[in-house]
């Protein structure tokens, strides 16, 4: 029995990866959750919103880098960012103008939208890879490691090392942030309350004289700067590839519903249940039940309840599961 | 006599190729309580509706505190001073007591606290519940949020849409008392109600719809007292 | 059929006679060959959004489903393969189905906190008894001359039972998503298939035991003769010499043309079903279902349970499609089922063809594919032309003519939001 260095395992391997990577789905899932809930439709293209934001970072990033311009320990993607949430909101503003605009005057059937969404998708995925290609690109500077393996091996004497990636706690509090801001801007602010009345309920929201186009807009510009952080962080923490941000939307999805579309905590709690699931779940506890296991019990297999290939599939478990037994998913949300 | 506040003459039309309103007329003088009844199908709330610019009219005009209001949206109608409270989904669910207020005055630049508490005074429930989610609370006292809600702006016309429909009789006297110390402070109260009887009561000017268009006209109590009308409309 | 639509499907032949008289008659034959299937799946995702308004985002899914069913059942058996690992497999999966209908009863009879806990100990306890089952049983499979075949192989059947096959599969995989998100509102559905979408290709890429994952499963059998027994064929060669042909260049045609026949075939006895389908009195209350659900609804008709209907037809057709594609490619490749080109390439293609319309679909299924291929070749030249100020070898012209190969994306992207813009009914509107 070592407990210790099993709990140092479970924290390197599954604890930590999942922290980050779920903070970054819930960034995620809550601009798919604000679309959704002041504009009714979910939105297809977000994926390839996250994908084109962090395509126009890196190459701010790249500018920057170019002028010499670093932020010191920090990647200088976080110096790249507001710039890229800027290239990105001009992006959706323009596109709610000459696409959406339209069918929200018809007042299209919600199915409607999303097919245009498709649509969208398309437009951007093309414009994602016309502007930076298809390849693989790292983009991560700065420290790379807070604690390495190595060292905190030495100074705790553990066999199990416990590394923490600079890009993990950037992403963890930068995610924090965001979602303070995002909270605080909805709950305290003239514009933010509007844009929740506008959710709640749209008719009265207009006979209270609330501007739909303005709530729209600010929805896009909420969603675009969600968006192009969670694409940058998930791609300074793993690598950016605009193609993975495409699959990065069934998981995205799920973490919304299973939230309740249309509820910005329930986005939060989503995405951590569908990280913590996916990461657990494909995660082989060979290392983790030998160190807990008693002398000769040790398991002999991988103890890894599904492959990674099949990560997917978690998240698709979780989402029929919600499906079935509670459609307007664990927070209440709008209406099945 | 004056022109009265709210003048809604001949107003004719309807949401499709059929009209529903056929020449219907409604006046309300300042600080008066007016009732639309009328059985179901009369037109009442499409009326109301008309006043407000929710329905396009083909004919007859709209005219507030001696403007015509005929061509304005239901926003702009809302700046010119005018109120509604929706029968049903007339408040924001997922928002406290006190945040459906602030949202009533969202188009006021100037402080509205006094507002405020002057809408807790007149429901003090509301002041106790002011953090509570509006979705929360019972009928009644929902209804009630909608009344404040629609008084935040201010309003010169406040009009009602079947604002009792659905709650208890006692909660009913409770809130038509509310409804006259509003119309006390002058504000002129337009609204439909199904309850025609209690409604009556307290109506300075009742219209009875029949189809779209008057049939009678004439004050609260005179129409109660009215054979005719009680007959035909009040159940005997 | 009214004039406007033969004058369209006129002027589809006329592109594809054009196109063998450029860039030749094999090349041609290709694209009528790849419009055909394209247009078949666009029957039935047609069925699913025009005659019921459904969005399923997981079409590339259900045509590999039916991709499936010619590996199962034209591909020799692998020798030994079966009796090492085939009974294992097939016991591991009766212990996943009891398992199931164990948690199914469970959940019916039980309440509350011990309905929970008993669902997941039993599916658990289910789930680890599947793996000791089923792992072991998978190495021996895989074992089995790995870089030859290392599957279960096939039954060694025709390979046009396949096609039906590939139907039944997709209709199985549909029935269990339709049950699951029919009925919610409509963009769970959509969300429901993306997922399962994407599920089904994962396992198509990693179940080597199935189909040999991303190794490929290469020779399956044709259902039309191979070139090379036709260019040995005495009679053949010379009956191309009468036609002035070479005996290479027949054979390819030949093929081709045989295939194009099949699928000809398919395709109208497809377009003859749905139209009579549309005409019945059943087609009719999908019509009313689609225009109103509220009211027929009212009128007691149930349409959940229409829905799953048409969900199920739609996904077989797309099944069939699947089928029909890997027969054309002789080969099962799952590393190639990306959902832009199998999902949304076939949304576009109902879009630009006219929601609702079988004659719709056909057209936008060979039209769109057609332009799909002709895109990216139009694409470079533009951009050639763009380019051709430019000083050579500068960075700017060298990513412009690089990026040349994502415009199709793009332009079908762009095709899509102006047809549904400017024109929501398509090409041939449907009733």
């Amino acid at each position: 029995m070592d407990i210790l260095n099993a709990f140092v395992a479970l924290l390197n391997y599954v604890m930590i990866p999942a922290t980050a990577y779920g903070a970054q789905l819930a960034l995620g899932a809550l601009g798919v959750t604000l679309v959704y809930g002041i504009l009714r439709f979910s939105n297809f293209a977000h994926g390839d919103t996250m994908a084109f934001g962090t395509a126009m970072v890196i190459l701010a990033t790249w500018g920057l880098q170019a002028l010499g311009v670093s932020a010191g320990p920090l990647p200088t993607a976080l110096l790249a960012l507001p710039l890229g949430i800027a290239a990105t909101a001009l992006l959706v503003l323009g596109t709610d103008r000459t696409v959406y605009r339209f069918y929200r005057r018809e007042k299209a059937a919600p199915v409607v939208m999303v097919m245009v969404s498709v649509g969208v998708m398309f437009v951007m995925n093309g414009l994602t890879r016309f502007v930076i290609g298809v390849d693989e690109i790292r983009f991560d500077d700065g420290v790379r490691f807070l604690i390495s393996a190595r060292e905190f091996k030495q100074a705790t004497g553990l066999s199990e090392g416990l590394a923490l990636r600079g890009t993990q706690v950037l992403t963890v509090v930068t995610a924090g942030l965001m979602v303070w801001a995002l909270f605080w801007f909805l709950n305290h602010t003239r514009t933010g309350k509007s844009m929740r009345a506008y959710s709640d309920n749209e008719d009265l929201a207009l006979l209270s004289g609330i501007d739909p186009e303005r709530v729209v807009a600010v929805t896009w510009i909420i969603a675009a700067a969600l968006a192009t952080t969670a694409g940058t962080l998930y791609g300074l923490d793993k690598a950016f590839k605009a193609f993975n941000y495409f699959h990065l939307l069934l998981p995205i999805f799920a973490a919304s519903i299973v939230g309740g579309l249309g509820n910005p905590l329930g986005a939060i709690a989503g995405g951590f249940l569908i990280a913590y699931s996916e990461v657990s779940i494909t995660y082989a506890f060979k290392k983790v039940l030998g160190y807990l296991a008693p002398e000769g019990w040790e398991p002999e297999g991988l103890v890894q309840l599904l492959s990674t290939e099949y990560k997917f599939a978690v998240s698709f478990a979780i989402l029929v599961v919600v499906l079935l037994f509670r459609p307007t998913g664990i927070f209440k949300g709008k209406s099945v | 006599m004056a022109e009265p506040y709210l003048l809604a003459e001949g107003m004719t039309g309807g949401y499709g190729a059929a009209d529903i309103l056929h020449g219907c007329t409604l006046k309300v003088e300042k600080g008066q309580i007016a009732v639309i009844v009328g059985p179901n199908g009369a037109g009442k709330s499409t009326a109301m509706k008309a006043v407000f610019g929710m329905l396009k009219l083909r004919g007859g005009h709209v005219r507030l505190g001696g403007r015509d209001i005929t061509r304005l949206s239901p926003q702009e109608r809302v700046a010119q001073g005018m109120a509604f409270v929706p029968q049903t989904h007339n408040v924001f669910p997922s928002m406290s007591v006190e945040e459906n207020l602030e949202m009533g005055a969202f188009l006021r630049q100037d402080d509205f606290r006094p507002t405020i508490e002057q809408v807790y005074d007149l429901f003090p429930v509301l002041r106790d519940k002011r953090n509570q989610p509006a979705g929360e609370l019972s009928g009644g006292q929902r209804q009630q949020v909608a009344v404040g809600r629609a008084l935040m702006t201010q309003p010169q016309l406040l009009m009602l849409d079947e604002p009792t429909a659905g709650v208890s009789p006692i909660v009913m006297d409770e809130l038509f008392d509310r409804i006259i110390e509003v119309a006390r402070t002058g504000i002129s109260i337009l609204m439909v109600e199904q309850n025609a009887r209690q409604a009556l009561e307290i109506a300075d000017i009742g219209y009875v719809l029949v189809q779209g268009a008057n049939r009678y006209t004439d004050t609260g109590a005179a129409l109660l007292a009215d054979p005719e009308v009680r007959r035909t409309f009040l159940g005997g | 059929m009214n004039l406007r639509a033969v004058s369209m499907f006129a002027a589809m032949a006329a592109l594809i006679v054009l196109e063998g008289m450029i860039s030749g008659w094999n090349t041609a034959l290709g694209l009528l060959n790849m419009g055909l299937i394209s247009a078949i799946m666009a029957l039935g995702v047609n069925m699913q959004w025009g005659y019921a308004g459904l969005f399923n985002a997981g079409v590339v899914g259900f045509v590999a489903l039916g991709g499936l069913a010619p590996v199962l059942i034209a591909m020799p058996p692998t020798p030994g393969a079966f009796s090492a690992g085939g009974w294992g497999i097939l016991l591991a999966f009766a212990v996943a189905i009891v398992t199931l209908a164990v948690a199914i009863w469970l959940n019916r009879r039980l309440r509350g906190a011990a309905r929970a806990l008993a669902m997941i100990a039993v599916l658990g306890a289910g789930f680890f008894l599947y793996r000791a089952i089923f792992d072991p049983a998978v190495a021996l499979v895989e074992a089995i001359n790995p870089a030859g075949t290392g599957y279960l192989g096939g039954l060694g059947l025709p390979v046009l039972l396949s096609w039906p096959v590939g139907a039944l599969l997709a209709a199985g995989g549909a029935w269990v998503i339709g049950k699951t998100a029919l009925g919610l509102r409509s963009d769970y559905l959509a969300i429901a298939t993306l997922g399962i979408g994407e599920i089904i290709v994962s396992i198509l890429r990693n179940e080597d035991w199935l189909a040999r994952g991303v190794k490929n499963v290469n020779g399956i059998p044709r259902p039309v003769p191979y070139e090379i027994d036709l260019q040995n064929s005495p009679a053949f060669v010379e009956r191309a010499a009468a036609f002035g042909l070479d005996p290479v260049t027949a054979s390819t045609l030949a093929v081709k043309l045989g295939y194009a026949a099949l699928f000809i075939v398919v395709l109208g006895a497809l377009i003859w079903l749905s139209e009579m389908a549309l005409k019945s009195p059943w087609g009719r209350m999908m019509r009313a279902i689609r225009d109103n659900e509220t009211a027929a609804a009212a009128m007691g008709k149930n349409v959940t349970a229409r829905h799953l209907q048409i969900f199920i037809l739609g996904s077989a057709v797309c099944g069939l499609a699947g089928a029909m594609l890997i027969t054309l490619d002789g080969q099962m490749t799952p590393g190639t089922y990306n959902p832009l080109r199998f999902t949304f390439l076939i949304w576009v293609m109902v879009i630009v063809g006219g929601s609702g319309s079988n004659w719709g679909a056909v057209l936008g299924g060979m039209l769109v594919w057609f332009l799909w291929v002709k895109v990216e070749p139009w694409g470079q030249a533009l951009m050639q032309l763009i380019t051709s100020g430019m000083a050579d070898g500068s960075a700017l012209k060298a990513h412009l003519l690089a990026s040349a190969a994502h415009m199709r994306l793009m332009t079908m992207g762009l095709i899509l939001l102006l047809v549904l813009r400017f024109s929501p009914r398509g090409l041939i509107p449907g009733r």
